[in-house]
């Protein structure tokens, strides 16, 4: 377990890194750099296709994303705590059994 | 593991004394690639996710309870496709997840649940696009869960360890999901001075960005799997991912 906790710091030095490397930078701004180099490479390009519903503010798009991340890590972390717990009764059902206290099926 | 610790900040480094680029890199947005490219790639995505249709049909029909698994292999590409993470570029990206899955259910299984994964966020958050779909499927959903399955099995062919394979088939799996993105998008926009100056530019958005976030996707990975490895071996076993035990 302690060497998932040090995998975890490690990935939490990786996401703060960033910002000692670079203070001064956006962190995001201006959206679609990708598309400022195809507007830089194809200056006649128009996007021919927009998108159907696009969410009404920064707020909403922040609620969506938290949902989606809420969402996984419900169904992870019920999955990881359902087999953990799965595995504890069957060990426990197993020592019953050797020593002779449990009771039989 | 110690080996890999001064060569991983050693990268990292390396990467944050690079120039300084404003980006925000993830998939291709709504009309961004000219219609016969759609079409293109929606060609080469859909066989891989009839596939994969066949591979889950076929493993829960075998065992029911892989569901479960799947479910949680999905939940995972869910969760980190939702993280936008900063990255030593100075931008925003976001990981993708698809490692995990691979390297448990074979690649073509995660063609479809990154391909549910991509309709979800380009249909509620504008992110990505419906007609650039088969592409962003092809990048994340096809290439990525090939490369991920790819560098397990190298590694694992080699001899060696279990946490290795997996670390690398989830940053592999990462990275070039974001230069397939790269490729996609100087294929369609070749500049005048060729095909690989259009490369190098998007290659400098996408996946120099990625690099920090793929090995951030790689230790995150290597944590989920050495949880199911403790609490749930059978399912693990099933899979062929770790040898039976003899009990």
């Amino acid at each position: 377990m302690s060497r998932n906790v040090l995998l975890l710091l490690l990935v939490g030095v990786l996401v703060v890194l960033p910002f000692l490397v670079r203070p001064g930078a956006e962190f995001g701004g201006a959206d679609g750099r990708a598309e400022e180099v195809v507007a830089e490479l194809r200056p006649d390009y128009r996007p021919w296709a927009e998108p159907l519903w696009e969410p009404p503010s920064s707020e909403v798009e922040s609620l969506l994303f938290a949902l989606q991340a809420a969402v996984g890590s419900a169904f992870l972390f019920y999955y990881l705590g359902y087999v953990k717990g799965l595995q504890q009764g069957r060990r426990a059902v197993s020592r019953d059994a050797l020593q002779g206290s449990g009771r039989p099926d | 593991m110690s080996a890999w610790l001064p060569a991983f900040f050693g990268l990292v480094v390396a990467l944050s004394l690079g120039p300084a680029r404003s980006a925000y890199a993830m998939h291709i947005a709504e009309g961004f690639l000219p219609p016969a490219w759609c079409l293109f790639w929606y060609a080469l995505a859909l066989p891989f996710v009839a596939l994969g249709l066949r591979s889950i049909h076929r493993r829960t029909l075998a065992d029911p309870r892989l569901k479960m698994l799947l479910g949680l292999a999905g939940a995972f590409t869910f969760v980190l496709s939702a993280l936008k993470l900063p990255s030593v570029t100075g931008s925003c990206s976001h990981p993708t997840g698809v490692g995990l899955g691979a390297v448990l259910f074979g690649p073509t299984a995660m063609s479809v649940l990154g391909c549910i994964v991509l309709l979800f966020q380009a249909l509620l958050l504008a992110h990505g696009g419906l007609s650039t779909l088969g592409a962003n499927t092809f990048s994340m959903a096809v290439v990525g869960p090939l490369v991920a399955y790819g560098a397990y099995r190298a590694v694992r062919g080699a001899g060696g360890p279990l946490w290795l394979a997996v670390f690398l088939a989830a940053v592999l799996g990462d990275l070039l999901t974001y230069v397939t993105t790269s490729l996609q998008l100087a294929l369609a926009f070749p500049s005048e001075a060729g095909i690989w100056f259009s490369l190098t530019k998007f290659t400098g958005i996408f996946a120099i960005t990625q690099v920090p976030l793929a090995v951030s996707e790689g230790l995150l990975t290597v944590v989920v799997f050495n949880l199911l490895v403790a609490h749930s071996r059978n399912e693990l076993e099933e899979l062929a991912v770790l040898p039976r035990e003899v009990r």
